[in-house]
Order: C-alpha cells, then sequence, then structure tokens
C-alpha cells in the first residue's frame, strides 16, 4: 500500500523528545574545546555619531580577552547586496561612524566564558552624540531628516510607475479609501540567532543556526572578503527561523571575523532581548488602498500605494514590496490595479523576511479593502468576492502585475469555507445578538487568498544514495527547522524502492557536503526539494533497472521494481530478482540530480473566522477559525496541517495583539517578551483545517507550498471579523492589532459621531 | 539578561535570614520564588551582592486555620494555595485569584509571601487580600511586628517590610459564604492584569489603577448607602491615579474599572 498522502509519524520526533535537538549552543564539537565568547556592545539609542570607543576599562575586567572595533577588525562600509538598492546606503558589520537602531552592533568583548561578557561590555564606553530618531514612515519619506546623508534620501528602493493614473477611477459608481497598517512584529524563534567558529586547516568553519546554510556561505564570504573554499557552514539543530533567519546577519559574520582575528575557536549565542531588538523583524507596512466599482459589487480599479518600513539597514525588508506589487491583484478579476510602491530607512531594527514576506500584506490590503468596499456599497462580503473573483483555470493565468498563477478554482475555496463555516447560521446568530443587545457580539470576517511560493530559486538539488547494508541517504539542499523534511524526504524515497523508513537518513546544512542548495523559506521545500529527492530517486532506481538488466540477463525494459525486497526483479519472474542493496554492493549507487521548476506555483485558499468582541471592554477573541488551505496534492497531512496550524496561530496573533513598539525617540517599548505578547494555546480555539488540493502541473508531487498559508489567510480574515463585529455601531475600519483599547476608542468615536 | 555577580547563600532558618540582612543591610536580597526577583536582576535593575534564598525554609511554607483567620506562610507557593482545602473553604477568592497568577511554572514557584511584598500594583494577590482585609506579620532586627493591609502596601513596589525585615505570614479572615469575585482583564491568558477588581461581600479592591493596590472607597460607601451594582460601579475610577502604557491610557483604565466592578459586584452578590 503506498504511504503517499498517509500521515506517517515524524521520523524527526524521537530524538527530539528523548535526547533532545543539539542546537549551535548545544554543540560540544572538539573543535570548539576552549572556544571564547562573544558578546555585542550594543547601542542604547536610536542614532548617534559615534564620537569615541574606549575600551581599557572593559579590558580589565577577568576572563576578557580582546575588546574589539571595527576599527580593530579592519571593518569598512559596503554597500547594500542587492542591485536594486540605493548603492550609497552602505553599512559595516560594527558601527564605524553612525548607530542607526537600538540594538546596533558596536563592538565585541571576547571573554573566556559566557557570563563575563555582559560584566565587560558595561564597561565599553562609547560616547555619542545625538543625532535625532526617524520613526514615522511618512516623515521618513519625506527625506526632512537624513539616515544615510551621503545617499541624500531615505528611499532604499522604489517601484512602479512615476505617476499615478488619474483616470484608474473613472466611471466607478463608488470609491473608497482607507489607510492600512501592516504593523511590524518579531518573529522570535524559541531559539535565538547563534553561531560558532573555528579555524581548521587555515579554513574558517563556521556553525549557523540559519535556514540556508549555502546563502549564509555567500553572505559570510562577501561581508569578511573571504573566498567560497576557505569557509565551510554547517547547520546544527535550528530551533525555528520564520524567514528571520535566512542565510547570515552581519552578527554571525562578526564571530566569523573574531575567530580569524584572533586564531582561537568562537560562540555567540544571543540573549532574548538581544534578539527583540537585533534579530530582524518582519512585516512594517503602510498601506494606503483605494477600490473603486459598481454597486452591483464589481470591482473596476485597484490601487495599492506601499510605503514599507526598510529599518536602519537596506536588507531584504526593502525589497518586500516587489512580492506585494507581484500579488496584489490577488484572486480576483479587477480590470484595472496600480500599485506604486517605496521602502524607507528609519532608526529601527532592520526588517526582513517574516512568515509570508510581503505576501501576507497584498492579502491582507486587498481583502480588507474589499471589506470597506462591501460596507460603503451595502453588500455581503462574501457576495462581493463572489462577484470579482476569477474563474477557475487550469491553463496558466497572467495577472495585471505579472504573476503567472499555475493552477486555481477561488470560488469552490470560498464556497467550501463558508459551507464548513455554516456562514448564514453564523449570520443569523450575529443578528440575533445584535437585536437582543447582548454585551458579547458576534464578528465574521472572510478572506480569500492566493499566495506565491518556491519563487527562487527555482530549482533544487538532491543527492540520493542506496547502501550495501540496505539503507539509504539522501542529501538535500533545503534545510529543516521544525518542518518534518526527514519524515517527508524519507517517504519518497522509500515509496519508490522499499527502503524502510528507518533506514533512511536526510543530511542537510553542510556546505562541504552539500555545496549547492537554495535552504528552506519561501514555502519552497516539498515542491524544490522534495520534487528533487523523488527525481533522483527515480533516476536511481533507472540506473538500478540497468545494471540489473546486465546482472539478470533481462531486458532492461523487462525489469520491474520490487519494494517487498527492496530491488528490482524480471517481470514475472519474482524470483529472478536482486536487492539494490547487492546491487549497491558491485558498484556504488547514487545519483545526483538537480531539479528546476518550470515557475512558482501559487496556493489559494478561503478563511472564515469567527470572533467575540466584547461591547463594553472592546476586547475581541476568537471563537472559530475554519480554514480552507490549497497547496496541491498533499504529501503528508501531519506535516501540513502542522504548518497551517502553526501559521494560523501567528496569523491571528498579528490580527489581534502582537507589535513592535518604539517610542518617539526610538526606544523599544517591546523588548522582552513580558512586553511583546504572542498567543498561547489557551488563548486560540481548536482550528478547523478544511481540505482541498488542486495539483499543479509543475512538479510531479502536485505539491505547492504550505508553510505560509496561514499567516496569509487567517490576518485579514480575524482583522475584518473584528470590525464586523462592531461595524453595526458605525466603526468602519481599526488598525491592527485590534487591541481592547484600539477597539473600545473605534467604539467611543463612532458613538461620538453618531 | 545576565545578571551581574552576586553571592549567593541558602537560609538554613529565619535567624539565619535575618542576620545575613542584618550583616549585609540594602547590599541583601532575599529570593524567594524568584519570579520577580530574578527578571530584575537579569535585566541588571539590581545588582545586590548577596542574594538570601528563603525558598527552601518549610517554617515559611504553611496555611493554617487558627480560630477566626487563616494563616498563611510567607514561602507558600502559589500552587498550594490554589490547592489548599482550607482556603478553597473558608477564603474561596484566595485559590482563585492564585489560579490566575502567570502560568503553570510560575504558579509552581512563586510565593504568596512574595508576590504581596514585590509591591506591584499590576500584581493580583495584594488586591485580593487588600479586600479580604488581611494582616500582615513581619520580622525584623526589633522584633515581630503586625502591620494591617492598608498601611502595608506604601508606595511603587515599596510595602512596609524594610530593607532588614522578614514577611512571615499573612493572616486572612475567614469568610465562608460570603460573596466574592474577582474580575481580571488581560490581553491573553497567563498574563498581568491591565485592571483587575477583587470584590468580598461590599468590599472592592482595585489592581493596576494606581502606584498601589487601593480600595474603592467610593464604591464602597456607594454600596453602604443603599446602591445598586450598576450604579455604584460608577464610581470605581474616584481617586485612582493609573499609569498610562501601551495597553490602555488613564481614560481606558478608568472605563474597565467601572465595568469591572459592576460585574464583580453582580457576580459577588450571587454567590
Ligand atoms: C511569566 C510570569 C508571569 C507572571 N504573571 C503574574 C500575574 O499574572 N499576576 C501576578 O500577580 N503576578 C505574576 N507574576 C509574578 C509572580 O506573582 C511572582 O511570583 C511574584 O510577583 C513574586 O513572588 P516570588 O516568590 O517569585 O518572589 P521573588 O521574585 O523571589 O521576590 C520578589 C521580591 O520580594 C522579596 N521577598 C520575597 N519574599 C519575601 C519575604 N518573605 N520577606 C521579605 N521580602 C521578600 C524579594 O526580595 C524581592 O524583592 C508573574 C511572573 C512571571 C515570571
Amino acid at each position: 500500500m503506498s504511504i503517499m498522502g498517509t500521515r506517517v509519524v515524524r521520523v524527526e520526533d524521537p530524538r527530539l523528545l528523548t535526547t533532545g535537538a543539539v542546537y549551535t549552543e548545544d554543540l560540544r564539537d572538539p573543535r570548539l574545546t576552549g572556544a571564547l565568547h562573544l558578546t555585542f556592545v550594543r547601542a542604547p539609542m536610536a542614532h548617534a555619531r559615534i564620537l569615541s570607543i574606549q575600551t581599557a576599562d572593559a579590558l580589565a575586567f577577568p576572563g576578557v580577552v580582546a575588546v574589539l572595533t571595527a576599527a580593530d577588525l579592519g571593518m569598512e562600509p559596503m554597500p547594500p547586496a542587492m542591485p536594486m538598492f540605493t548603492q550609497t546606503m552602505t553599512t559595516s558589520l560594527l558601527a564605524t561612524d553612525t548607530v542607526r537602531f537600538v540594538g546596533d552592533a558596536v563592538a565585541v568583548v571576547v571573554t573566556e566564558t559566557a557570563y563575563q561578557g555582559q560584566d565587560a561590555a558595561d564597561h565599553v564606553h562609547v560616547e555619542y552624540d545625538h543625532l535625532p530618531a526617524l520613526i514615522d514612515l511618512r516623515e521618513a519619506a519625506s527625506d526632512a531628516v537624513l539616515l544615510y546623508p551621503q545617499a541624500g534620501t531615505n528611499t532604499v528602493f522604489a517601484m512602479g510607475p512615476a505617476e499615478l493614473d488619474p483616470e484608474l477611477f473613472a466611471g466607478c459608481e463608488v470609491v473608497v479609501t482607507q489607510e492600512i497598517v501592516n504593523q511590524r512584529v518579531a518573529a522570535a524563534p524559541l531559539e535565538g540567532r547563534a553561531a560558532a567558529a573555528t579555524i581548521e586547516d587555515g579554513r574558517l568553519i563556521m556553525w549557523v543556526s540559519t535556514q540556508a546554510a549555502q546563502d549564509a556561505k555567500g553572505a559570510i564570504c562577501r561581508w569578511l572578503g573571504i573566498e567560497p573554499e576557505t569557509l565551510r557552514v554547517i547547520t546544527p539543530d535550528v530551533g525555528g527561523g520564520f524567514g528571520a533567519k535566512i542565510g547570515a546577519d552581519p552578527d554571525h559574520a562578526v564571530v566569523g571575523a573574531v575567530a580569524r582575528h584572533l586564531g582561537r575557536p568562537v560562540r555567540w549565542t544571543e540573549t532574548r532581548s538581544e534578539n527583540m531588538v537585533a534579530m530582524t523583524h518582519g512585516r512594517g507596512q503602510l498601506n494606503t488602498v483605494t477600490i473603486g466599482g459598481k454597486r452591483d459589487g464589481t470591482v473596476l480599479a485597484y490601487r495599492l500605494e506601499i510605503l514599507q518600513d526598510a529599518g536602519a539597514q537596506p536588507r531584504i525588508g526593502a525589497v518586500l514590496p516587489a512580492l506585494t506589487t507581484l500579488m496584489a491583484p490577488a484572486v480576483y478579476a479587477f480590470p484595472k490595479v496600480e500599485v506604486k510602491a517605496r521602502s524607507v530607512v528609519t532608526t529601527t531594527t532592520p526588517t526582513a523576511a517574516y512568515r509570508g514576506a510581503g505576501r501576507p500584506e497584498a492579502t491582507h490590503a486587498i481583502e480588507r479593502g474589499l471589506d470597506l468596499f462591501a460596507a460603503e456599497i451595502g453588500m455581503d462580503p462574501g457576495e462581493v468576492r463572489r462577484t470579482n473573483l476569477l474563474p477557475a483555470f487550469t491553463e496558466p493565468h497572467t495577472t495585471a502585475t505579472g504573476a503567472v498563477y499555475d493552477t486555481g478554482d477561488y470560488a469552490v475555496a470560498l464556497d467550501k469555507a463558508l459551507a464548513a463555516s455554516d456562514y448564514p447560521a453564523l449570520r443569523a446568530e450575529q443578528e440575533r445578538r445584535r437585536a437582543a443587545g447582548e454585551e458579547k457580539l458576534l464578528g465574521i470576517g472572510l478572506s480569500v487568498y492566493v499566495e506565491i511560493t518556491g519563487q527562487a530559486p527555482a530549482s533544487e538539488i538532491a543527492d540520493v544514495e542506496l547502501r550495501p547494508d540496505g539503507s539509504a541517504r539522501v542529501l538535500t539542499g533545503t534545510s529543516p527547522h521544525g518542518q518534518g523534511h526527514a519524515t517527508a524526504w524519507a517517504m519518497l524515497v522509500s515509496e519508490e524502492t522499499g527502503v524502510p523508513m528507518d533506514r533512511i537518513t536526510v543530511e542537510h546544512g553542510d556546505t562541504d557536503l552539500i555545496p549547492v542548495g537554495g535552504g528552506t523559506f519561501g514555502s519552497r521545500s516539498l515542491q524544490q526539494g522534495g520534487a528533487a529527492v523523488r527525481q533522483a530517486t527515480r533516476e536511481l532506481v533507472e540506473l538500478a533497472r540497468q545494471r540489473a538488466a546486465d546482472l539478470l540477463e533481462a531486458n532492461p525494459d523487462d525489469i520491474v521494481v520490487d519494494t517487498a525486497r527492496a530491488g528490482v526483479h524480471v517481470a514475472g519472474s519474482p524470483d529472478a530478482g536482486v536487492s539494490f542493496a547487492e546491487l549497491a554492493a558491485k558498484e556504488p549507487l547514487q545519483v545526483h540530480t538537480t531539479f528546476t521548476s518550470p515557475g512558482p506555483t501559487f496556493p489559494f485558499g478561503a478563511h472564515v473566522a469567527v470572533v467575540e468582541v466584547d461591547v463594553r471592554t472592546g476586547k475581541a477573541r476568537l471563537e472559530r477559525l475554519i480554514a480552507v488551505d490549497d497547496a496541491g496534492t498533499i504529501l503528508n497531512p501531519l506535516l501540513a496541517e502542522g504548518q497551517r496550524h502553526g501559521g494560523y496561530a501567528q496569523g491571528v496573533a498579528q490580527a489581534l495583539i502582537e507589535e513592535v513598539r518604539y517610542d518617539p525617540e526610538g526606544n523599544p517599548e517591546t523588548s522582552t517578551l513580558a512586553t511583546y505578547p504572542f498567543l498561547g494555546i489557551t488563548d486560540v480555539p481548536s482550528f478547523e483545517p478544511v481540505d482541498m488540493a488542486t495539483p499543479t502541473p509543475y512538479n510531479t508531487l502536485g505539491a505547492k507550498g504550505v508553510g505560509e498559508a496561514g499567516t496569509i489567510g487567517a490576518t485579514p480574515a480575524v482583522h475584518n471579523a473584528v470590525i464586523d463585529a462592531v461595524a453595526h455601531l458605525g466603526v468602519r475600519h481599526i488598525d491592527m492589532p485590534t487591541t481592547p483599547m484600539r477597539v473600545w476608542s473605534a467604539l467611543r468615536a463612532a458613538e461620538a459621531a453618531s | 539578561m545576565i545578571p551581574a555577580p552576586f553571592s549567593y547563600v541558602r537560609a538554613d532558618s529565619v535567624d539565619h535570614v535575618l542576620s545575613l540582612l542584618v550583616e549585609h543591610g540594602d547590599e541583601a536580597k532575599v529570593l524567594a520564588g524568584g519570579q520577580s526577583l530574578l527578571p530584575i536582576l537579569k535585566m541588571r535593575l539590581a545588582r545586590p551582592e548577596v542574594v538570601v534564598d528563603i525558598s527552601r525554609l518549610s517554617e515559611l511554607a504553611y496555611v493554617r486555620v487558627e480560630g477566626d483567620e487563616v494563616a498563611i506562610g510567607a514561602a507558600t507557593r502559589h500552587r498550594e494555595v490554589v490547592d489548599s482545602a482550607d482556603l478553597q473553604r473558608d477564603v474561596p477568592l484566595l485559590p482563585y485569584v492564585a489560579s490566575l497568577v502567570g502560568d503553570r511554572q510560575v504558579r509552581h514557584r512563586g510565593t504568596f509571601g512574595g508576590s504581596l511584598v514585590h509591591g506591584d500594583p499590576a500584581a493580583d494577590l495584594p488586591a485580593a487580600v487588600l479586600a479580604l482585609g488581611a494582616t500582615f506579620v513581619i520580622q525584623g532586627p526589633a522584633g515581630r511586628r503586625e502591620v494591617p493591609a492598608p498601611e502595608f502596601f506604601q508606595d511603587y513596589f515599596q510595602t512596609a517590610v524594610g530593607e532588614d525585615e522578614l514577611l512571615l505570614e499573612i493572616r486572612v479572615p475567614r469568610v465562608p459564604g460570603v460573596g466574592w469575585a474577582y474580575e481580571k482583564f488581560t490581553r491573553r491568558a497567563n498574563d498581568w492584569a491591565i485592571v483587575a477588581v477583587a470584590a468580598v461581600d461590599n468590599r472592592v479592591a482595585l489592581a493596576n489603577m494606581s502606584m498601589t493596590p487601593m480600595r474603592a472607597v467610593a464604591v464602597e460607601a456607594a454600596l453602604a448607602g443603599g446602591a445598586s451594582a450598576a450604579q455604584a460601579a460608577q464610581a470605581a475610577a474616584e481617586g485612582t491615579s493609573p499609569v498610562t502604557d501601551m495597553h490602555a491610557d488613564e481614560e481606558y483604565r478608568g472605563h474597565l474599572a467601572r465595568v469591572l466592578t459592576e460585574r464583580a459586584l453582580v457576580t459577588a452578590a450571587g454567590r
């Protein structure tokens, strides 16, 4: 019986639940014996010129081996890696003359033990000359205060038409417009950032907690100015990343620089409060949505103006508006779509990818906007969506912004979600509570989404070897950090070969072993890495058939796979067979292959959120989340649902509670987990995933990505639900997070206005 | 998130604690469950030279019925308060409120006395003992003294327990059958109160509405004058001076105090 599509339990878990993971900090590699510990000295203010750095006092502390600055390590400002960014916005690994956010790295203290570091770091005296903070995005866009004076602008990246089309909304009966905040959030993985480094035979060996070892290697080589052959990056177990661990951060490169400078092993593990200010944040867009259409619900034109908060340095966050732009037309057949985007620097933690990375922002903007349009014309939000959805398609569909959707059937997704939630009954209950004047109001929110997964890189490698002892080894260029690749990749090999699951090992994340690989982000792993594993396995089986044909003196076409024996036999003669192990004993049986997808895939779905809002206190609580997520053919529902549930929780939390905040001087107000809130298991209901599977033709698995769908669909559905609960009282919009005070304030404002 | 260096002493008796406090003065800090002190040390907001651990002093961990009162040892863990059959029967407010303090891990470590001495205006147990009219037993070099609840909470994170003193015991009146309620308004489960209201009979105390937990005197007066719960609750913000933070401004806190007070009074009256 095939195991494809079944709930194979995770092969990773016995180790994780017994001896436990080995994170970077847990490494007991002999090459790290006697490793020194690195502590960063970070800027305590948002923006300042560095006048002097005095290290003598710190050097006198017990256990201090070195206190190093950019000058000591020969670090010079470098232009941003991405060519489309303003190249004069140069930054160095440790600040040379200016700090631009609280948490900016200024110097490092190197000590014998970890605990000595903080004591000494407190005594590195940095003399600062304050410069004005820049927190507000519009102020940043005005260029009144410049973060990089030599650039003459705060704009890192911009795209879209130079002039907005004055005729875009011509002929519209109704035009609604709204500024919508997609607030900054923290990835805050359970394991923060960490690295270890040593020198071995003249090469730098680094262990990095990363989602992509090969990217990390590329970035560190570039920052340190070293040749690729002289660096090896190894990925230990990784305790979560959510996009913020793609590749390497400058801080990781500093660890390598210090190891090279001192010629000794060095390790670094950030603390939680360091993580909250120095790991990149996600989202951070201010979007202006304008929708025009007819009173029958037809939308004629949609405009999205994006202002992205890049934070203090040009990193991945600055380019995310490109993805928001690409996905702006969403699931709809709008005749006209116009998007203009701009990313600006501010005196805050740099932004980067965070679960969805640019796509949730696109979905959120249009899904919130459509609700505003529906409210304006007095039409049911479900009906407005249905009116404008693209019809089902099986041939690629090209959108106004140039995305080429592979397959989709959005109306069915919406129908399934509405049916599973019993939408009419929910509306009736909402009406009943309103009429009865109950304190606990019901809110119902919808979202229909399409997203893009596996956008880049388009290729992935796999290397599969069947061994003489009957085992199999898989090398993958993807980089698991909780998703369950070891289980999924083993299923793919076991299915085709009959090698038992427990005899298959999956290795990843060592650049010597796997020099080329794309890592794990953008929900790409299964559709590219998994497809590569299947391709390699099939090529391997083909190779085995050829060899068996010679051995068994049969025509290769007559050799069939015999999974019961983990080998092959001559068709019709099960006794005339040979196992893969026997074949491998004669000659190594190994295939290295590269799978290239014809294009990214476009998973889609529809969510219905039901919230209860206490009309007296303003507090919203999620009661139900019904979620149709179509990620093509599902290899293992257990793993897919794990991704979905986790994504929902993060998506719900962004709608209701999460937000990274700064005071006007640029001081972080949410730099510990006491002040930065998550939702826990007690704060969310048991989610209600609904299955739908429209295969993609782009890989033999039929698989699209599923890792980020939860955050993309859930956030706007929950956000819309909160506003829906109080819409009859005159509330039109409330920005996220919809905290109790925000809802209460909106209710009061509506009351005052009426 | 790494504390400054300190020396650690595990005390073996109350006398031992007191002698260490006298010896080291303001350089010493008592460690009970550590659920408030350790974060403070890690954030380097305090840098004591000596930390005196009282968490294993069994002579400070008990719940005993004594006449009209229940006596609770200062180092009794929140979980023991939650589980105490005597408290559940005679002072049901306390096990209920203790069950809302933080999460399970916090309740297994944190102590009843620690939460009170810490004097955080947003904490839950201070408001509860204030509504109950508890008495605090404190020991110092000059001997033992008893302090009534209204005099115990003196200022922001400041209580009647001096630097060289130890809180030994908290005595609460037994109130079986008396109506009670606790309304805690939070961002999410297991979190600190944005505002909370404790009600015992017609006594009402507020958390996070001032620099200290406080009795809602105006509400109590209105109730004494025959006002309904809804009417009396309108006075809940009178005399308060709540902070403005990212969760709530002063006005919103005042509003919450009124809503929660009404709900607490209605629940208490129904019990
Ligand atoms: C994640 C988390 C969530 C929390 N949530 C809540 C919540 O929802 N509601 C709430 O009310 N609290 C909450 N707390 C705080 C919790 O209640 C603590 O247990 C309590 O504040 C302190 O008690 P402790 O025994 O841990 O004291 P410690 O942290 O050990 O000490 C606190 C202070 O009291 C002093 N002290 C302790 N015992 C004595 C004594 N017997 N005599 C003299 N001085 C003493 C210490 O020197 C110190 O200054 C939370 C804590 C955490 C970590």
